[in-house]
């Protein structure tokens, strides 16, 4: 990950920022602000960083996984319903709910990583093909049970949603947390999980036997074969775990940002993730940087809402949610096009192996 | 492999047997397919707490049980044939165009601008022969726009196509989204949707037998899968698609120019999806309404995979997808089965043709065709 693409990254976090300075400077302080931009960054940027990491996983041990929309669909509906119920049903207290929850959306994910694996792997089925089956599997499946469960007759919670035991509650990091503008410190589990899986992942991936072998299945599977290396098994166990860490992003969108779920929550954020992997050269810390970029995109959006009567009327079609919720979107296809220099996948990315 | 079991079959074959049997063939894994997602699908309605002969029981009356439900399979044939087709033309040129349903929304968008707007603009009454072409033609430009902008950016500049497409399919639904609830929001007193006003009745295409919805649009569908097949076997334009789908380092040698032909691939895929909207406007709900083709898009792909990207099988792959659509609400209203459960059946039929190895080892059929090459990798 060269200088020049951090630059373009710091540029348009700052760009985004110094937007929301210029329209809301003369109410509040610009510091606020800044600090409330950083830490609704940090935090959205969750389930990008986590299914970046999940494609790094994926795709650095040569399989391409575009189907991380879905398995953070499908783990965000399974870890929500299993926090529901084990709250509501079996009365468990609300927090040990959650973490059943987090437990049950990383299983989810780890279960469709190897649905991914198997289609790729053992079937060899094209794999953009077999993402996008996952992909439409969960979203037929969330529609389906959400329907089932929640809002026919006759279902276990009686045909309503229950209440949900709320979200996971913030870390309140002694010292740097009571420091007057940190609210930046102060985030969720998930968020703080996704940093550490960041550096986790890094260590493992340059610095450990596990990495090597990994990146030697992606980039040339015939001589990792060659020296003793099982390709079959080192890609089932990349994509299942890449499958659980999209599961953990997965349980951000109901157990940490917002207690409820919606069909389609996911919003493209699977696929958005994958251009932040691309834009990240397949590197964890780039991944967490370009990751970070939309994050402040969204969060953009999130803090023009407090602002609206300080923008000028002739402006205030651009502040509807429709028109600034394109900007993640735009970014992503400007940054996919190579304007700020080209990415290197790995070698053998996306090619079945044969014996 | 194939010449020894010709060779040991006995000689009394029919020929006519001998010469159906590449069709057979070709028909034989997604027909299998279907059933095996119809067994599970029937797990699932037993695990719901339903009949599932019942719920099919259901589904087939619904679909095909009088000539009203008929007609209504069509009517829901047809976006999924138009739609169906632009992203098999795009596989056919190893182009994954997942933004159907963008193309789709701004067809729609496009079509209804010109249907309830342009007569005003223009300060004239037009008649139909000349007002539904026009109407139509917008779709489809706007369609091909769509599909054109990813096209070049892979040509051009290497963005790969998936997550382009995708991306201007949020763009497109946000778009969309603007223009409904300003712009173009119909302007009735008691309208509280995100829509436009009804077009006119000079845009409108009529339903073929009075009484019924299904419309002239459906026949349309079924000239153009004729005029695709056309292009892709019998022209140069279908031929340099081919060959830039199937090998792009052959096309390059064979004189054709491989970034021209994915632009055009993805303009015509473009154009085909942005017609699938613009009939739907001009001759079903004659208004664009938010929200009214969530999903269209994505059933698109799996019609085109089970269609085997053949424009004849999109067309029996639609009438399928279109008669589980039609027959879910019967289904819904006999059994309490909800219609969602159509969509974990189709997207179990995906699964299934994709993976068509597992249903080759379920069923012991032998690999016989060879494999169709649809996507590459990132490549760039």
């Amino acid at each position: 990950m060269d200088w020049r693409r951090f630059g373009f990254i710091a540029l348009i976090i700052l760009i985004l920022i110094g937007v929301v300075v210029l329209v809301g400077g003369t109410e509040v302080s610009p510091i606020v602000i800044v600090m409330s931009m950083l830490a609704t960054t940090v935090s959205v940027a969750t389930p990008l960083t986590l299914g970046a990491l999940c494609g790094i996983y994926c795709e650095r041990a040569g399989v391409v996984n575009i189907g991380i929309e879905g398995m953070m669909l499908a783990s965000a509906f399974f870890g929500w319903f299993a926090a529901i119920y084990f709250n509501t049903i079996l009365g468990v207290s609300a927090i040990p709910s959650l973490i059943i929850g987090v437990v049950a959306a990383i299983l989810t994910g780890g279960l469709s990583g190897l649905l991914h694996a198997v289609l790729s792997v053992t079937y060899k089925v094209d794999q953009i093909i077999g993402g996008t089956v996952i992909n439409i599997l969960a979203i037929g499946i969330t529609g389906f049970l959400n329907r089932q469960l929640f809002f026919e007759k006759g279902s276990i919670f009686g045909g309503q949603v229950p209440h949900a035991p709320g979200v996971l509650p913030r870390f309140h990091i002694p010292l740097l947390a009571d420091l007057p503008i940190a609210s930046i410190f102060e985030q969720q589990p998930i968020a703080v999980s996704a940093i550490v899986l960041v550096l986790v992942t890094h260590f493992v991936l340059f610095y450990m036997r596990w990495g090597l072998r990994t990146r030697a299945v992606g980039e040339h599977p015939r001589a990792a074969d060659t020296v003793g290396i099982n390709v079959a098994r080192m890609r089932y166990a990349n994509v299942i775990i890449g499958g659980m860490i999209a599961g953990l992003g997965g349980a951000y969108f109901t157990l940490e940002s917002v207690p409820s779920f919606e069909p389609l929550m996911t919003n493209g954020r699977g696929f958005i993730a994958l251009a932040a992997m691309i834009f990240g050269n397949w590197l964890p810390f780039g991944a967490w940087a370009s990751a970070l970029v939309f994050g402040a995109a969204q969060a953009l959006q999130i803090n023009l809402q407090f602002f609206r009567e300080q923008i000028p009327a002739q402006w205030a079609f651009l502040q509807q949610a429709y028109v600034v919720g394109l900007v993640p979107y735009l970014l992503t296809m400007l940054i996919l096009t190579g304007i700020i220099g080209k990415t290197t996948p790995p070698a053998a990315d996306g090619v079945p192996y044969e014996k | 492999m194939s010449t020894s079991v010709e060779e040991a079959a006995p000689k009394t074959v029919p020929i006519l047997l001998k010469r159906l049997k590449p069709a057979i063939n070709a028909v034989l894994v997604p027909l299998l397919a279907v059933f095996t997602a119809l067994v599970l699908g029937a797990l699932i309605i037993v695990a719901a707490g339903g009949e599932p002969l019942a719920a099919y029981r259901g589904l087939f009356e619904g679909a095909f049980g009088s000539a009203k439900a008929l007609s209504e399979t069509g009517v829901w044939a047809t976006p999924y044939i138009f739609a169906g087709l632009a992203v098999a033309l795009a596989f056919k040129g190893g182009l994954f165009n997942i933004g159907a349903e963008g193309q789709l929304a701004f067809g729609a968008v496009a079509a209804a601008w010109v249907g309830y707007a342009l007569p005003d603009v223009l300060g004239v009454t037009l008649p139909a022969v000349i007002h539904i072409p026009l109407a139509v033609g917008a779709g489809m430009l706007a369609g091909a726009i769509w599909g054109a902008i990813p096209g070049w950016l892979k040509a051009s500049m290497g963005g790969h196509e998936v997550i382009n497409t995708i991306m201007m399919n949020y763009i497109a639904l946000n778009i969309t989204s603007f223009l409904l609830n300003g712009p173009m929001k119909d302007p009735s007193p008691l309208n509280v949707v995100a829509r436009t006003p009804r077009i006119a009745e000079s845009a409108r295409i009529s339903p073929v037998f009075s009484g019924f919805r299904l419309h002239w649009g459906f026949i349309l569908a079924l000239i153009v899968t004729g005029i695709v097949w056309w292009v892709l076997q019998k022209t140069t334009l279908g031929f340099e698609i081919r060959t830039a789908g199937a090998n792009p380092d052959a096309a390059r040698y064979a004189g054709v120019s491989v970034p021209r032909t994915i632009v055009v691939t993805m303009m015509l895929s473009g154009v085909l999806a942005g017609l699938a909207g613009a009939i739907e406007v001009t001759a079903l709900n004659y208004r664009h309404e938010l929200g009214f083709s969530v999903g269209y898009g994505f059933d698109a792909i799996a019609i085109a995979l089970l269609g085997k990207t053949h424009p004849l099988g999109v067309v029996l792959a639609s009438l399928l997808f279109g008669a589980m659509r039609n027959g879910a609400t019967r289904m819904q209203f006999l059994t309490q089965i909800p219609v969602d459960v159509i969509s974990v059946i189709q997207a179990l039929i995906l699964l299934f043709v994709a993976a068509d190895a597992i249903i080759r080892w379920i069923y012991r059929v032998r690999a016989r065709e060879e494999r169709l090459v649809l996507t590459r990798g990132w490549g760039g």
